[in-house]
């Protein structure tokens, strides 16, 4: 959807917000992130330094909602101009339907920082530069249309226009390969359906997306950026299992570009498969165990495709990882640890966070990203960017 | 009707009181605490304050719906709105007898809804000095029950009703409540550790009569060992409502319905 489309839509439903429930709520915000490692790419220091103010403005009439969520921030690394609507749409509930237009954030799926069915756009850098995990996801522009009979629910999402995941800023982070000289975007939109019920006492859920990769790929001479077109079928499988909560899901990415898998630069087409495994051992603590593994179709095409040189993919790349979670202080002190290392190519990843609500409204947050594996693997290519953040925010 | 009932009762039985083992009379509480009406709803407004006296505040929506009989299944529903980095958050419970809840919690910053593991009954709830089981009852099976006496609290009479852990791994030793006789509310409970050091100590600081069912509407959980302390107050209580069951679910624990939730 067009911003001035977004905008009309929104405006649209402003006569309805005169007469409304009106409330607001926001924050403003400190975020710094520093290099423990050596300078970025552009010689700074810093992955991330700003601060963040935002507004949320919530209006409810009758079977209508409208939710407005606006950032501006100022950025000490030479970003102009960031602001950002966040969320901006009006929601119509029915008996056995609703419907929500705008821009707004989904999230499908059962992972962990590891996305089998979740086909909505992220953002990595945010992920990477030490930000609120809120910002890891981007809105989509999109309307849901959500139906809810007796046998099953369903969530249909139709994107006119393609939404990309961001990728770290080349001047921030040490990424593998050269920068593009151009970027072609999809002219065409996206749908998703989703339907999903209980079996016997477990959630169960079926997924369909017909788009675009969200990460780019590059082809080479001139050097572009392009989203090469992919479907997925996938589903999912979560309930108690033992002393905890087992998750499954598994998905068929078809790379519907390159179905003979011999183009280099189109990814295979894969299946993905996620388990894993929640559980309370102890007051206050959680512990999540993840297994997540990529199988390429086509590799025997893949291998003779792949020009000299290039670094080769294994036809199956797992990754075991978890993530532990310990409250104090009656659940205001919080520290998590989240890992993940790729047993084929040595990617790892490594988050501690410890987290602090000093009272109602201020909570403040230090951690760190270390990075680590084979120079072109996605979390290998940032060994030089590890790094260690703060966030500090206050609510109303 | 029902007073005639009980007045016959009471000249049919000479001591009725004796003829009440600690296993009904706990069951009776249980009824009578967290069962009362076919659904519920009240707007909870806990206070965590700690030693020093400084104060934080937990507020939300919370939803009852019984699926069966007194100490069967239920199903609870809890929408916050401070403070203000869990506004909105929604969290849904389906409590059974004898088995692990089944739990699920939305993170509106996300929009992502997520099963979560529920073994931990005794973990505190949302960071308060009540736990889940506190707030959603514990399975009388768990304890062994004897009617210790019979004492005063506030003026009214009560069983004082010693509940001790038939399994030795409990993180308590036992712990005694006293139970209204005339409408079986726990008035009072206290909560002794292993070695036999009285740790935790409840009370129900405000009986209301809604819609004819006595309800605790303002309660408080005492850590004596930590001096930390949550008082709870209800307000906008009401049963029976016709609460639809279609509301336990992953549509509405998304997108809170305004009807159900104020």
């Amino acid at each position: 959807m067009r911003s001035s489309t977004l905008l009309f839509c929104l405006l649209a439903a402003l006569p309805m917000a005169a007469r409304a429930e009106v409330a607001f709520s926001g924050f403003v915000q400190q975020n710094t992130a520093f290099n423990s490692d050596g300078a970025n790419p552009d010689g700074r220091h810093y992955k991330w330094l700003e601060e963040r103010a935002r507004l949320q403005v919530d209006a409810t009439k009758d079977a209508w909602h409208l939710l407005a969520k606006g950032d501006v921030a100022y950025d000490h690394l030479g970003r102009q101009g960031e602001s950002e609507l966040r969320e901006g749409y009006v929601d119509y509930t029915a008996d056995g339907w609703d419907l929500r237009i705008g821009r707004q954030v989904i999230t499908w799926g059962l992972g962990d920082l590891v996305f089998v069915n979740d086909v909505f756009p992220k953002d990595h850098e945010a992920l990477f530069a030490g930000r609120p995990l809120e910002y890891l996801k981007r809105g989509v522009d999109a309307v849901k249309l959500g139906a809810y009979p007796e046998f099953a629910s369903f969530e249909l999402v139709l994107a006119p226009d393609f939404r990309e995941s961001r990728i770290p800023d080349a001047g921030r982070f040490h990424l593998f390969g050269p920068p593009p000289t151009a970027t072609e975007k999809p002219g065409q939109g996206e749908w998703s359906l989703r339907a999903y019920r209980d079996v016997a006492g477990w959630d169960a859920a079926l997924y369909l997306h017909h788009g675009f990769q969200r990460t780019p790929s590059m082809r080479p001479n001139p050097n572009t950026f392009f989203y090469p077109e992919l479907s997925i079928y996938g589903a999912s499988l979560s309930g108690r299992a033992g002393e905890g909560v087992l998750s499954l899901e598994a998905a068929y990415y078809d790379s519907r570009q390159d179905r003979a898998g011999s183009d280099f630069t189109v990814p295979n087409s894969q299946t993905r498969l996620l388990a894993a495994w929640q559980t309370q051992p102890w007051e206050d603590f959680t512990l999540n165990l993840q297994y997540y593994a990529e199988h390429m179709h086509d590799y025997a095409a893949y291998r003779a495709a792949l020009p000299a040189g290039f670094p080769v993919e294994a036809r199956w790349s797992p990754t075991l990882g978890f993530r532990a979670t310990q409250f104090f202080l009656h659940q205001t002190l919080r520290l998590s640890v989240y890992a993940s290392q790729n047993t084929s190519n040595g990617d790892t990843f490594l988050n501690p966070e410890l987290r602090y609500s000093f009272n109602d409204h201020v909570w403040g947050a230090v951690g760190a990203n270390l990075y680590g594996g084979d120079p072109w693997g996605p979390f290998g290519q940032l060994a030089r960017d590890d790094n260690a953040y703060l966030q500090l925010r206050y609510e109303f | 009707m029902k007073r005639w009932s009980v007045l016959l009762a009471a000249l049919l039985l000479p001591i009725p009181a004796l003829a009440l083992t600690g296993e009904e009379a706990m069951k009776k509480s249980q009824a009578a605490f967290l069962y009362p009406g076919k659904d519920f709803k009240a707007r909870v407004l806990m206070k965590l304050i700690n030693r020093d006296g400084q104060e934080r505040v937990r507020e939300l929506t919370m939803l009852r719906r019984n699926v069966g009989a007194p100490g069967g299944e239920q199903k609870y529903f809890m929408v916050f709105f401070k403070p203000n980095d869990v506004k909105d958050m929604s969290f849904m419970t389906y409590k059974y007898p004898a088995k692990d809840d089944d739990r699920w919690m939305f993170i509106p910053a996300v929009n992502m809804v997520k099963r979560i593991a529920a073994q931990d009954k005794r973990s505190s709830f949302v960071g308060s000095d009540f736990t889940y089981e506190d707030v959603s009852g514990r399975d009388i099976e768990d304890d062994s029950h004897a009617i210790e006496r019979e004492e005063k609290v506030g003026g009214r009479d009560c069983y004082v009703v010693k509940s001790t852990p038939k399994t030795g791994d409990a993180d308590f030793g036992h712990k005694l409540t006293w139970v209204d006789k005339a409408n079986f509310l726990p008035l009072k409970e206290e909560q002794y550790d292993r070695k036999g050091a009285r740790y935790k100590e409840f009370s129900a600081d405000e009986v209301a009569e809604v819609k004819g069912f006595p309800t605790v509407v303002r309660r408080t959980m005492k850590n004596l060992q930590t001096g930390h302390r949550t008082e709870v107050g209800y307000s906008k209580t009401d049963y029976n409502l016709g609460i639809d069951d279609s509301l336990f679910s992953e549509r509405f624990l998304r997108q809170p319905p305004r009807k159900w939730v104020d």
